[in-house]
């Protein structure tokens, strides 16, 4: 039974790993309806722009900043260049080119910082925090708990903006209905630069704790593929479905990995996620909060 | 003055639904085709075939596939590949295991299989839409290369999971040259475009369209969304699985799971928004332009180092042509957003004005 809730935590833990990817891509479909595949690719230039910031000399409180500075104007370059041009198109075709501009961001990234991998240390080791070891029996590591706190200080500040300031409310306008938002006289081209630069500090963010824990390389553009059953199975435009989603995908993906896969010969966390929200889905096509659509003629 | 329908009177029904109303079309087809099947094995050179017209092709009808089921039926699918993979390696099994099988009743036997699990891997569409299913089509893309990795069965017990396509024989005559390769594939390639063509022109592909435009009122004037839908699936996963098949013996020879990962089923989503979604015509610009531009970024790095003396180490070139690769396919969904196809029929109503202008 301890082995049983140790799993559980852990996948629990990094559940909560896969909801940060997840919430860039929710934050850019809510407010402006494109499924941003180049998030997974953000992530992998934020933490390569650290990682490469920090050895060239800048300290960590230093590079922090830089970054996010780098991120910001990244996202809104994107809009400019990219979504400006591209308004009113169908959402696939903006889908597609959120893949070219996945790989335009990888190139980059590559280029200007090379495509060795790197470690990248946040002064918290991946190591099983003793007190819960002695008192429970359970190894949970500090490291997952640290993460499980940035991301739970990220959501309370992502909640407190769209709910308290008047630029989230603005956000929050744009997401219900662009036609509406313009009609009252939000700029709608301001708002989508400004989610787009609070993507990118989200990417930021999660690419900091994904990098600590993999090492930063190329294959932090895969956690995007992590990201997107946590997606679906919480619901495109749903912040809460994020978060449930992601622990809901982590927990059962590491508990199917224990006690399913020596049955099935290993390696299924690679699918499983897709089946069970797949499976989810058949029950709630939208998601667990995604918004209903009715669909009427 | 040469592309105009002036003077060609249509008196029956038949000639005013063929498939190339215009003469000029016509004449342009049978050109084509005279190219491709006769002028074209005699002057290519082994390189070309293997290397650019054989994939070219092969990608192609994969396009066609997914064009069928993105483009018409407006399935947005992520996991066409799987569906090669399984084409594939349903041929090999039924070349390994049915002694004496005719190799082409083999592709058939594959494009089969995959429209069987095609249509496993579309029930969920009956339910859910739009980027919600694309991402359960992932679910396709990675479980099916985990079976396939995983299961013994399927790649014959080889210990590397890496099977080796048998020799393609049909009626005794050995395909193996570049030039027999090609002529094979180009000829199923021949045959199912026009039957694509063909399927979109009718009432299955007019279900299809009114499907994609908007479900609900198709549901109201009597079509019937299970079906249609999953006919989509089980077309476009046929025609998926001949090309992977095709891909396996014709093109790679020796193909693992892997060949079939999911940035194939990301390049054929390129060909065909590039390309053109829901025109038949636009898989094959889509896949001529996807399958050239690495070939010709690689030849221009070529070219800069060697001529130029500009040399450019290959980390960096290899990240150039990604960001070329990612800078130009925004371009060109910012320039031309219906892809190619589209500038095509632009530049047919200008021929037909042309030269001059009223």
């Amino acid at each position: 039974m301890q082995f049983f809730f140790e799993v559980l935590i852990g996948g629990l833990l990094s559940g909560v790993m896969y909801s940060l990817v997840a919430l860039g891509f929710v934050l850019i479909y809510k407010a402006s309806g494109v499924f941003n595949f180049a998030q997974g690719s953000m992530v992998f230039f934020a933490a390569l722009t650290f990682v490469g910031l920090t050895e060239h000399g800048l300290n960590f409180w230093l590079a922090l900043p830089a970054t996010l500075v780098v991120m910001i104007v990244l996202g809104i370059v994107i809009e400019r260049a990219v979504l400006r041009p591209l308004v009113n198109q169908p959402q696939i075709t903006l889908f597609m080119a959120t893949i070219g501009l996945s790989f335009l961001i990888e190139g980059v990234a590559q280029l200007v910082w090379g495509a060795s991998v790197r470690g990248l240390d946040l002064g918290v080791q991946d190591e099983p925090l003793q007190w819960i070891s002695d008192t429970a029996g359970i190894n949970v590591s500090k490291f997952d708990l640290m993460a499980a706190g940035v991301a739970a200080m990220l959501v309370t500040t992502l909640a407190v903006f769209f709910n308290r300031t008047r630029i989230g409310r603005a956000l929050r306008a744009v997401a219900d209905d662009h036609q509406a938002a313009l009609a009252v006289g939000i700029p709608l081209q301001q708002i989508w630069a400004i989610v787009w630069a609070v993507a990118g500090g989200v990417a930021l963010v999660a690419g900091l704790l994904w990098g600590a824990r993999n090492g930063v390389q190329f294959a932090l553009t895969f956690v995007a593929l992590k990201a997107l059953p946590v997606l679906i199975l919480g619901g495109f435009d749903s912040i809460p479905g994020a978060i449930v989603g992601g622990l809901i995908i982590g927990a059962s993906e590491k508990l199917a990995e224990v006690y399913l896969g020596p049955y099935v010969g290993g390696g299924i966390e690679g699918w499983f996620p897709y089946v069970l929200a797949l499976l989810f889905l058949l029950v709630r096509p939208e998601g667990l909060f995604g918004e209903k659509i009715i669909r009427r003629i | 003055m040469f592309y105009r329908e002036a003077g060609q009177f249509k008196t029956t029904y038949q000639a005013d639904a063929a498939i190339f109303p215009i003469r000029q079309d016509r004449i342009a087809m049978a050109v084509i085709l005279a190219v491709a099947f006769v002028v074209i094995p005699f002057t290519a050179s082994p390189y070309l075939f293997s290397a650019i017209l054989i994939p070219f092709l092969i990608l192609a009808l994969a396009a066609l596939g997914l064009n069928i089921l993105t483009g018409y039926a407006g399935q947005l699918s992520l996991g066409s590949a799987a569906f090669m993979a399984v084409g594939a390696f349903a041929s090999y099994n039924f070349v390994l295991r049915i002694p004496g099988i005719p190799l082409l009743v083999a592709f058939v036997g594959g494009g089969l299989s995959a429209a069987a699990v095609g249509i496993l891997f579309g029930l969920p569409s009956l339910r859910i839409r739009g980027f919600y299913l694309a991402v359960a089509t992932l679910a396709a893309q990675f479980f099916i290369l985990w079976c396939l990795t995983k299961i013994g069965w399927f790649t014959n017990y080889s210990s590397s999971g890496v099977i080796t396509a048998q020799s393609m024989v049909i009626f005794g005559y050995t395909f193996a040259t570049p030039q027999a390769k090609y002529l094979l594939v180009l000829a199923i390639v021949s045959v199912m475009a026009l039957a694509a063509k063909n399927m979109t022109r009718s009432n299955v592909g007019r279900q299809w369209m009114a499907v994609r435009d908007m479900d609900v009122a198709a549901e109201v004037i009597g079509i019937r969304l299970m079906r249609a839908k999953l006919l989509a699936f089980a077309v476009s996963s046929f025609y998926c699985g001949v090309a992977g098949a095709l891909f396996a013996y014709a093109y790679l020879g020796t193909v693992e799971p892997e060949a079939y990962n999911l940035d194939l089923s990301f390049r054929i989503l390129f060909m065909i928004i590039i390309g053109g979604v829901g025109t038949v015509l636009g898989a094959f610009l889509g896949s001529a332009f996807i399958t050239l531009l690495p070939i010709f970024l690689s030849t221009a790095v070529t070219f800069l180092d060697e001529t130029l003396h500009f040399s450019i180490a290959s980390s960096v070139a290899s990240n150039l042509e990604l960001m070329i690769f990612g800078g130009l396919i925004i371009f060109f969904l910012i320039v031309e957003p219906h892809g190619l196809a589209r500038l095509w029929q632009i530049a047919k109503e200008k021929l037909r004005l042309w030269p001059f202008p009223h």
